[in-house]
């Protein structure tokens, strides 16, 4: 733009006043520059903030134990008395019961799992460590970060020199469901539970709200009813979204008795939400369809429906979809609905239909937010940045679709 | 246009027999828990481990609040309704009243132990030593004067307060009034500061609703701010800021010991022991309700009760206290868990 000022021929003699006039607009570019600046600085600031916390989620602590074939029969596939066995091997001139169990703390609750799906004939063993353990280490053992007594901290100290300890990825964040230990917990869940919701409304909200767009823009008569019904539509869209979780729970739970927490309730809740704005996203892209392509197939000889099916809603549909994934992010991030219909609750196991209870990725976050346990803080991190990921999925998924099959007159 | 009349007849007929399949599924293998978000942490322990050790579905825990919790439960006694009521306080005769309504008629009450409510700031400031006085007269939003009169009140600072208090502005973080920490708050230590004024003490015998509005309220003037339902936001904030005091529940102090103090109450530490012998002056009891009903209709029910009331889960040394729950003392426990026994062996 600035080009187009600098190359003008007009001097600043010829037309009184011009000077003044390309200093409101560089001025106005400037402003429009700020205001980018502005929105992509807290944009960084979230980011960076939310990734600086989040990313030891990710992460694990495992400390290496000692193991002997021999030992795996004589605990006779009783994986805690296994696992006591291993660890009093390991540290015998830790003694006294205090000491014993304060070392035991250290050790994460799922070490027992681990162990249980270990083959006998292995010589060492990576087990674990507790979130405690877990935080320390992530901290670099700096002073007033976790909850360790001296002592333990000596323990992890040691561990640490003697290269017992290592950092891997942490799978299980990703694919195990809630738990109220810090190390067991993951988003896997509560992605499955989203999923399951986000087909429901898709399916509910896409083809009524592709169809109701194409009715009213197509086919209704303009008159005073239709012109009603858009205002109605167009108010529904910006209704507060707890609101239609009342909605749901008055009716598909109370009316219908539907299961209450299930993904199936979830996605009817959240397709009634997302409707007005795939309707009127549906609408605006069926009128940017040029009337020639209209009258071309009537003029040929179509119905009218051959005309919409067959050449308009296909033209439309790259900017419908469009809308409806958009509006299915905003559906994605949905948490307020969710809670009427008992959705934010503690479900640990994912669920494996639409029916099964389960909860979805923003309630996850909002719970595990209000967790006493600090290991929770870095996992309510890690949880925002899989939902980001996934929203940007999303959202780069529609930009594809649009620039594949968009059409330009 | 076949084509789209084919899909779109399949997706209506999927979703219809979605929907009815989704009517045909019982509720009843699988229990049911609503209520506090004070008792959620509980809990949500006990139902996970639960569903660990047993063959059972690992109970479903939502946290609604103890109100937004007894109105599901009191909702019906039919076996999709909750089974289980968290409540960080008693049931209300209201409560109980529409439960009966509704044909709940047998609610077994099952106390787990205690909570301590904490007034923290951050480590490195000065220690507060409070009495219940204090506390109310820093945060009552009118004062009663010992001449009979309430003026708003005028206490800018601690030191206002009570002259051995640091010279600091009074600023407290605490619940928002859905809470019901706050509801335990108001009770426990602003109504026992409230009494300490004679003539306010008097008027609860003659007119109990001039005297709860003067002890249950709270300044709106700044110096109380309500920091939404998440303690962990508190915690935060105090460590940033080492003037600001904030309230929130035991298993927070707990778990942050290294970045927050607690204030001494009456010159009694918030501490374990002292919570747990009850000398501690704002602690309360946490339930949880069980529809007697349900012990034969929901499967798992009775072994999650055990299992909650067992010595492993609830007792001196068990694994709730180390998730911050204070443990009834070991013989109330006894008596307490032999009759809830009892109660449902009759059902």
């Amino acid at each position: 733009m600035t080009d187009l000022i600098q190359i003008s021929p007009l001097s600043a003699k010829a037309v009184p006043g011009l000077t003044g006039r390309y200093r409101t607009e560089r001025n106005f570019q400037r402003l429009g520059r700020l205001a980018i600046a502005m929105s992509l600085g807290f944009l960084m600031f979230l980011i960076v903030s939310i990734s600086y916390q989040g990313v030891g989620a990710f992460f694990k602590t495992e400390i290496r134990f000692d193991v002997e074939p021999a030992w795996h029969d004589e605990a006779a596939g009783d994986s805690y008395a296994l696992l006591r066995h291993i660890v009093r091997e390991a540290e015998p001139e830790i003694s006294g019961r205090k000491a014993r169990r304060d070392f035991f703390r250290l050790i994460g609750a799922d070490a027992e799992d681990v162990l249980r799906a270990t083959i006998p004939d292995k010589k060492f063993i990576w087990l674990p460590a507790s979130d405690d353990m877990d935080m320390a280490v992530k901290a670099d053992f700096e002073e007033g970060a976790s909850r360790l007594t001296e002592q333990q901290l000596d323990w992890v100290r040691m561990l640490a020199e003697e290269d017992r300890t290592r950092t891997r990825f942490n799978m299980g964040f990703l694919t195990n469901g809630d738990s109220r230990d810090a190390e067991r917990a993951g988003v896997g869940g509560a992605l499955i539970g989203s999923l399951l919701t986000l087909v429901i409304c898709f399916l509910l909200s896409f083809f009524v709200g592709v169809m109701t767009a194409v009715y009213l823009e197509e086919f209704a008569a303009k008159n005073n009813w239709t012109a009603f019904l858009e205002v109605n539509i167009n108010n529904l869209a910006s209704v507060p979204s707890i609101i239609f979780g009342l909605l749901g729970l008055a009716l598909f739970l109370n009316i219908f008795g539907l299961p209450r927490s299930s993904s199936l309730v979830g996605g009817m809740v959240l397709a009634l939400m997302t409707l007005p704005t795939i309707i009127i996203a549906s609408r605006v892209s069926l009128q940017a369809i040029p009337p020639s392509i209209r009258e071309a197939a009537l003029a040929l000889g179509a119905t009218q429906i051959q005309m919409v099916f067959h050449h308009v809603v296909p033209l439309a549909l790259p900017g419908m979809l469009t809308g409806a994934i958009l509006g299915m992010a905003r559906a994605l991030g949905e948490t307020a609905p969710l809670m009427m219909i008992g959705m934010v609750a503690f479900i640990a196991d994912p669920p494996g239909s639409f029916t099964d209870p389960a909860t979805a990725m923003p309630v996850q976050i909002f719970l595990w937010s209000d967790s006493p346990e600090r290991a929770f803080a870095e996992k309510t991190a890690g949880a925002i940045i899989v939902l980001i990921l996934f929203l940007i999925l999303m959202n780069l998924g529609a930009v594809l679709l649009r620039r594949k099959f968009e059409k330009k007159w | 246009m076949k084509e789209f009349e084919m899909t779109f007849k399949s997706i209506t007929v999927g979703i219809a027999l979605l929907a009815t399949s989704a009517i045909s599924a019982s509720a009843t293998d699988q229990i049911r828990i609503v209520g506090s978000s004070t008792v959620y942490p509980f809990s949500t322990v006990v139902a996970e481990r639960f569903g660990r050790t047993t063959n059972f579905a690992t109970p479903i825990v939502e946290s609604t609040g103890t109100g937004g919790g007894f109105k599901l439960f009191c909702a019906g006694s039919e076996a999709d309704t909750p089974s289980v009521a968290n409540a960080s306080r008693a049931i209300k005769s209201s409560e109980a009243a529409r439960c009966a309504k509704n044909g709940v008629k047998d609610i077994i009450e099952v106390k787990i132990g205690y909570d301590g409510i904490v007034m923290a700031n951050a480590k490195s400031a000065a220690t507060f030593n409070l009495t219940t006085r204090d506390i109310f007269m820093a945060l009552v939003q009118n004062m009663p004067l010992e001449n009979g009169t309430l003026v708003p009140n005028p206490n800018h600072t601690w030191k206002d307060v009570n002259s051995t208090l640091p010279n600091i502005k009074i600023e407290v973080l605490g619940p928002p009034p859905t809470s019901g920490t706050r509801d335990a708050f108001l009770e426990l230590a602003m109504e026992a500061g409230c009494k300490k004024v004679a003539w306010v003490k008097k008027l609860k015998k003659t007119d109990k609703k001039a005297y709860k509005k003067i002890c249950h309220s709270i300044r709106e003037d700044g110096a109380y701010i309500d920091a939404g339902e998440n303690d962990n936001l508190i915690v935060q904030r105090l460590k940033a800021n080492t003037d600001v005091l904030g309230i929130f529940g035991f298993s927070f102090l707990d778990q942050n010991q290294d970045v927050v103090k607690a204030a001494k109450i009456n010159g009694i530490g918030a501490t374990f022991e002292n919570i747990a012998d009850s000398s501690y002056p704002i602690s309360r009891p946490l339930f949880f309700y069980v529809k007697a009903e349900h012990a034969g209709v929901v499967s798992g029910l009775v072994e999650f009760i055990t299992e909650f009331t067992s010595d492993r889960a609830v007792g001196d040394d068990g694994y709730l206290s180390e998730r911050g729950l204070i443990p009834m003392p070991a013989a109330e426990h006894k008596m307490l868990r032999a009759q809830i026994m009892n109660q449902i062996a009759k059902q």
